[in-house]
């Protein structure tokens, strides 16, 4: 395959977001996903979510994550595409899935981040 | 491109094995390696809970209460039981890898690499210990 310049920055985005994903998502989905729905511990009030919510550096934090994961993911699931199943002949098509996927959640999270009342 | 291989006349037949789709199953090394690529399917799916979440705070009270009663559901459960397991997994050997990844080096020496992966798990408790702070200290 040629060389593309974008290469490299796809492959920072895809580090930077491996360590935040690291980082943040195992204790957030731990929380989220399991102590509060099965009452491990109590969920924060409505009140105090969306007051962390509202804090800028919350929503810059959590920007980042979502973008920055997404592009992990993006990244790390096209080598799987491609050498998991040795479909590298369909890179065209892998490439638009998953950047283009990406691409789409980042500006979605933006936006729903933005729009925090 | 034409479609289809090209054909050279007289030259040996390529001595190259052909894979099967399903390789990766075929060592432990392969399904571990398939494994770790395959966490990121979950870091994505947080992504989306997450959105979710904050979707459902921005509606109100309400929205947020129907969000709680979602998340206990058993599917959803699974699903997030599944997902922390696999970013734990992720986590650990991201973690485990960045000491060769990344050669840091103090007065001409090497910073062993149990310091620069302990100073991630580090790190990570940190941050954990903040995320639990912020959520549950209000």
């Amino acid at each position: 395959m040629a060389k593309r310049p974008i290469e490299p920055l796809l492959w920072l985005l895809f580090s930077a977001g491996g360590v935040l994903a690291a980082l943040l998502i195992p204790s957030l989905l731990f929380l989220f996903g399991l102590a509060f729905p099965l009452g491990w511990f109590s969920p924060p009030s409505h009140e105090h979510l969306l007051a962390l919510l509202r804090h800028p550096l919350t929503r810059v934090v959590l920007f980042l994550l979502c973008m920055l994961s997404l592009f992990h993911w993006a990244h790390r699931f096209r080598y799987t595409l491609y050498d998991g199943l040795q479909i590298k002949h369909m890179s065209d098509l892998i490439n638009l899935l998953c950047y283009g996927g990406a691409i789409v959640g980042s500006v979605m999270a933006g936006y729903l981040l933005w729009q925090v009342p | 491109m034409s479609e289809g291989p090209v054909y050279t006349e007289y030259h040996p037949r390529w001595l190259r094995r052909r894979m099967s789709t399903y390789w990766w199953l075929e060592r432990r090394a392969y399904r571990f390696f398939i494994l770790r690529e395959l966490s990121s399917i979950f870091v994505a799916w947080f992504v989306v809970y997450l959105l979710l979440l904050v979707r459902a705070v921005s509606q109100g009270d309400s929205g947020y209460q129907q969000f709680l009663g979602w998340s206990r559901s058993p599917i959803v459960l699974l699903l997030n039981v599944v997902s922390l397991l696999f970013v734990v997994f992720h986590a650990v050997t991201w973690f485990n890898l960045t000491p060769q990844a990344m050669v840091v080096r103090v007065r001409g020496r090497r910073v062993p690499g149990v310091l620069i992966a302990g100073s991630n798990y580090l790190a990570w408790a940190l941050a954990s210990a903040l995320v639990a702070w912020l959520l549950l200290g209000g």
